[in-house]
């Protein structure tokens, strides 16, 4: 069959999708988005997190047919979504502008960026909070938690370590110890509060 | 025909210094946040096919036939392999000993053994092509525990054994048995006081690691073929694959692919050489990637246990003497069963001074899963039953069980039982009081106490969303341990490490490049590389490449021993730079400067230096078109054997300590747990990256509370696996995992680069058994067995 929906702002055609595939083999190894993981594809890690119409869902546990038509969002596109929702834009992507080529996803190629500072990789707030706390040791589960912590924080700019742990408690981590994850999210949400009242200040 | 997705190399620099005991960020965080990290699941060309392994149903069965020809007829199936297909007579690999079909030939030794491997245009026609194999099993009696195992007329797991282990363990379904008698145990029980015994016993634990087991294999003009794969260690690999395939070593080209995690099971073949093998049959490029489930029948797990412990003591508080029986469920493959047999044995005293010891340890072969390597391998079931053993001991002589501890522990000087000599700092006593020391978390965290009285945070109780309680039959308990875990191979290894190190001018910067075979696994090897680049080079720009078998061998990433031994190779490698850029410096400039010639010369900013801090000569002028090009092998010092009826040798290269103090909240109505905080100390020597340190002790911390509360595969008496999904398998989440404080000590260890001290498993070891410490104290049951179940708190 056919699928078309929006992945990261653009327009997407999936042909030749089986029946039972689910969106995180559509996106994985049809669209070159290989961002989701695919820790479990049982629904129980959370790595393969993507928001579907803003909703963070496991794309393992969703049909590829049962996107036609929707928007999708992946860690490919979170940088561009999260500078859209600061700059009070189309957050969803679907006005376009953002996201990944389908053909340059396939011809995927990592960029040569200073992978340490991000420098020339323009980043969300939480990816780089990511970072910096050290909340990245293999990163398999990162993906996942950064677009549910995203949203957390997009939802919640101020969580409580409560709140935190419950809107990550659907994604699995084994190598951290959750700790730098909880720091990284903190973090992120602290320099959210530092730029709103930056913004503020200057009464822009 | 190219791979379009694979591996890069990693560049870190420019506007930071980050050397050594810097908490310098990953050269791949960028990468892996934005989704761009290659992972093995990630490779992707493409042409290729999918394959997919079918497994055996039974843990114990004859292979009466196989019948392949309905698979091999569905539409886009393009190979169906089974062990006749296999190229050679090389049918077998393993780690030590090669007692592992390739793919199971004549019978099925346990559930989930390859049987048939299938590659396809697409992963669902491989899967059901598979379904279509018909394979005829006559069911044999399986052994599945001690008794069965070493009967009579038990069933050999292999009969005509014929491996180095074969010639002195007492029966055909031992592994390996390793002794170890010091002292005179009868004299010493004389003198004790008290005596406390005790029956333990440890579930099977899985390293749940989240990236499956995956890689891509491309088959090669010139008949070889490349591989890219997530391992452990990429030569101990080859050494297996090549002989299976038929292809001399430099035919088989591994790249390391994004590892997402190891613990211990990458350390044994997955499907590396099912890759190959269906590769090289059909001329296309094959990814397999398993499913969760598959991963839980794809990987080795750590061994269960059951263990026996005595201990004395004089009532004020010195141990007598330690007697103590393991064995150890290998299962069905030696994997690193014999390793595990040696952890086990040597540290089985724990950290402590016992002069009289008698241990025997042993590894059984059984129709249950194959154990192997996983996080503090051997140590970890050890230090379960020693830490319960010394609050039973601390109970008996109305004794603090810390102080106890205390008392007893070793320290730099004390002799292990293996009649080594600890020679380096041993702060197991100092460990223990900085944990104790923490200030212990406020009680009754789920009373959030606004105005209008007491209000009640239902997430922060025992049982959490599920709301199963408001506070009432809750208590609190607190329990401590401390560990032992050895760094690096053991007994004789050869455990060298290579390192490559180039040194160039590029755009008008010295740049080095690193080159080792190293798997990057999550640890962090890959900034430590570049930290100790810079420190030893004194440039800021720093390349890594990516790991293959185009360099030495760096051993395995396991056993805490990768900063220590690569990292190490990296350090003198770049000493040997070092040297040479001095010696181009000599001649260059030499006789503009006496400095050149008389004084103690460094690379510290791209300037050569004095130890005084002079300054000679840019590097840059220095090296100029030159490109300084170095490969070099090292190794830490030598270790030796166990003897076989004594234990005694200088076995072990360096020990690595951690303490805990667990808090934790029961519901004793409803046996659940809430491990409220789990505070740790620990001595890592030198931190050379105190960021990654932390990290890495409060990661192997969470796998020891996993063992603890909630970790275990469930094997049923027909060594059938009860429970292979994340759904019946737990692993802590965000909820589970409480705060985890980190008190890092640093006493360096004169015998290892930089001082530093592997540090990666030592968390593993204590924090188990000071949960379950705690959870004794706050319920005051015995509790032998972990993980501590519900029902055996509750006594249903
Ligand atoms: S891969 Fe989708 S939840 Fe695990
Ligand atoms: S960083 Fe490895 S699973 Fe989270």
């Amino acid at each position: 069959m056919r699928v078309n929906f929006t992945v990261n702002g653009r327009p997407h055609e999936a042909d030749d999708v089986w029946e039972g595939e689910s969106l995180l083999y559509v996106l994985r190894e049809r669209m070159g988005l290989p961002g989701s993981k695919n820790a479990c594809e049982q629904g129980e890690c959370g790595s393969c997190t993507v928001r579907l119409d803003g909703e963070p869902v496991c794309a393992c546990l969703v049909a590829a047919g049962q996107v036609e038509g929707r928007e999708v969002v992946t860690v490919e596109g979170l940088a561009d979504y999260a500078k859209q929702r600061a700059e009070g834009g189309c957050a969803t992507g679907a006005c376009g502008g953002g996201g990944t080529d389908l053909g340059a996803a396939q011809q995927w190629q990592a960029r040569p960026a200073d992978s340490q500072t991000g420098k020339n990789t323009p980043l969300s707030p939480v990816q780089q909070a990511f970072i910096d706390a050290g909340a990245v040791q293999c990163g398999f589960c990162t993906p996942g938690l950064l677009v549910a912590a995203d949203e957390l924080i997009e939802r919640n700019p101020q969580p409580s370590d409560a709140d935190i742990r419950e809107a990550l408690s659907g994604n699995l981590c084994r190598c951290t110890g959750y700790e730098k994850i909880l720091d990284a999210v903190r973090l992120a949400a602290a320099r959210g509060e530092a730029d709103t009242s930056a913004t503020a200040g200057t009464g822009a | 025909m190219g791979v379009t997705r694979t591996p890069t190399s990693l560049t870190q620099g420019s506007q930071t210094k980050g050397g050594i005991g810097e908490s310098t960020l990953r050269p791949d965080g960028t990468l892996k946040v934005t989704g761009e990290f290659a992972y093995s699941s990630d490779m992707w060309h493409e042409d290729m096919l999918w394959g997919f392994t079918l497994r055996s149903p039974h843990a114990h069965a004859e292979i009466k036939s196989i019948d392949t020809s309905e698979a091999l007829a569905q539409a886009g199936v393009y190979a169906v392999l089974t062990y006749d297909d296999l190229p050679t007579e090389v049918k077998n690999y393993g780690l030590e000993i090669q007692d592992t079909p390739v793919l199971a030939h004549g019978r099925v030794r346990h559930h989930g053994e390859p049987v048939a491997i299938v590659a396809a245009d697409h992963p669902e026609t491989a899967r059901r092509a598979a379904a279509k194999i018909k394979v005829e099993y006559a069911e044999l009696p399986v052994v599945h525990d001690e008794e069965s195992a070493l009967a009579e007329d038990a069933p050999l797991l292999h009969e005509g054994r014929d491996d180095h282990h074969a010639g002195h363990v007492p029966h055909p379904n031992v592994v390996h048995r390793q002794p170890i008698v010091r002292g005179d145990v009868a004299a010493a029980k004389a003198k004790a006081d008290v005596i406390v015994s005790g029956e333990y016993e440890v579930g099977m634990q899985d390293q749940a690691f989240l990236g499956p087991e995956s890689g891509l294999a491309v088959p090669a003009e010139d008949g070889g073929v490349d591989l890219y794969i997530a391992t452990q260690w990429l030569h101990s690999d080859l050494r297996q694959i090549a002989p299976v395939l038929g292809l001399p070593e430099d035919k088989v080209r591994m790249t390391l692919s994004g590892v997402g995690g190891a613990f211990g099971g990458r350390e044994d073949l997955s499907m590396q050489i099912h890759a190959c093998l269906l590769a090289l049959r059909t001329g296309k490029p094959v990814k397999i990637v398993y499913n969760r489930f598959e991963s839980f029948f794809g990987h080795v797990h750590r061994h269960p246990a059951k263990l026996w412990y005595e201990h004395g003591a004089t009532k004020d508080g010195k141990i007598t003497h330690m007697k103590c029986r393991i064995v150890l469920d290998g299962g069905a493959y030696a994997s690193a069963s014999p390793a595990v047999v040696g952890n086990a044995s040597s540290l089985s005293v724990g950290p402590y001074v016992i002069d009289d010891v008698e241990i025997e340890a042993i590894a059984l072969y059984t129709n249950n899963p194959p154990c192997g390597a996983m996080r503090g391998f051997g140590a970890v079931q050890a230090c379960f039953a020693y830490e319960a053993q010394m609050d039973k001991l601390a109970e008996k002589l109305g004794m603090d069980p810390v102080e106890l501890r205390q008392l007893n522990a070793m320290t730099q000087g004390t002799i292990m039982p293996t009649g080594q000599e600890v020679d380096s700092p041993a702060p197991v006593a100092e460990i223990l009081r900085r944990v104790k020391a923490m200030p212990l978390p406020p009680e009754k965290q789920w009373e959030t106490g606004d105005e209008s009285g007491t209000d009640t945070d239902v997430r922060a109780l025992p049982g959490g969303l599920s709301n199963t309680t408001h506070g009432e039959g809750v208590v609190r308990g607190v329990g401590y341990a401390v560990g032992i875990k050895n760094v690096g191979f053991s007994e004789g290894f050869d455990d060298y490490s290579t390192a490559r190190v180039r040194l160039e001018v590029i755009n008008g910067e010295p740049v080095a490049l690193v080159h080792t075979a190293m798997a990057e696994v999550g640890q962090g090897g890959v900034t430590v590389h570049a930290q100790i680049a810079r420190t030893e080079l004194g440039v800021t720009q720093v390349t890594i490449n990516p790991a293959d078998t185009q360099v030495g061998s760096a051993g395995s990433t396991s056993a805490s021993r990768q900063t220590y031994v690569t990292g190490g190779a990296v350090k003198n490698t770049c000493e040997a730079v070092r040297e040479k850029v001095l010696e181009l410096g000599r001649a260059k400039f030499g006789t503009y400067h006496p400095a050149w010639a008389t004084a103690e010369l460094l690379l510290e900013d791209g300037k050569v230096v004095t130890d005084g801090g002079e300054v000679l000569a840019d590097l840059v002028d220095v090296i100029e078109g030159e490109s300084i090009d170095i490969e070099l092998e090292w190794r830490h010092r030598p270790t030796e054997a166990f003897d076989l009826k004594t234990g005694q040798g200088q076995g072990h290269v360096q020990y690595s300590f951690a303490a805990h103090r667990a808090v934790v909240e029961v519901d004793t109505e409803l046996g659940l747990v809430k491990v409220i905080e789990l505070a740790c100390a620990q001595d890592v020597g030198k931190a050379l990256n105190p960021q990654s340190v932390v990290g890495q002790i409060q990661g192997g911390t969470t796998q020891g509370l996993g063992l603890a509360v909630m970790e275990e595969i469930v094997v049923d008496p027909k060594a059938k696996v009860r429970n292979p999904s994340f759904t019946d398998y737990l692993i802590p989440t965000i909820l589970d995992t409480p705060t985890i404080p980190v008190d890092v000590l640093e006493l360096a260890d004169p015998n290892a680069p930089y001082g530093l001290r592997g540090m990666g498993e030592a968390p593993t070891l204590s924090s188990t058994p000071a949960v379950v410490a705690a959870i004794r104290q706050a319920t005051g049951l015995a509790l032998k067995r972990v993980p501590v179940r519900p029902e055996h708190l509750t006594g249903t």
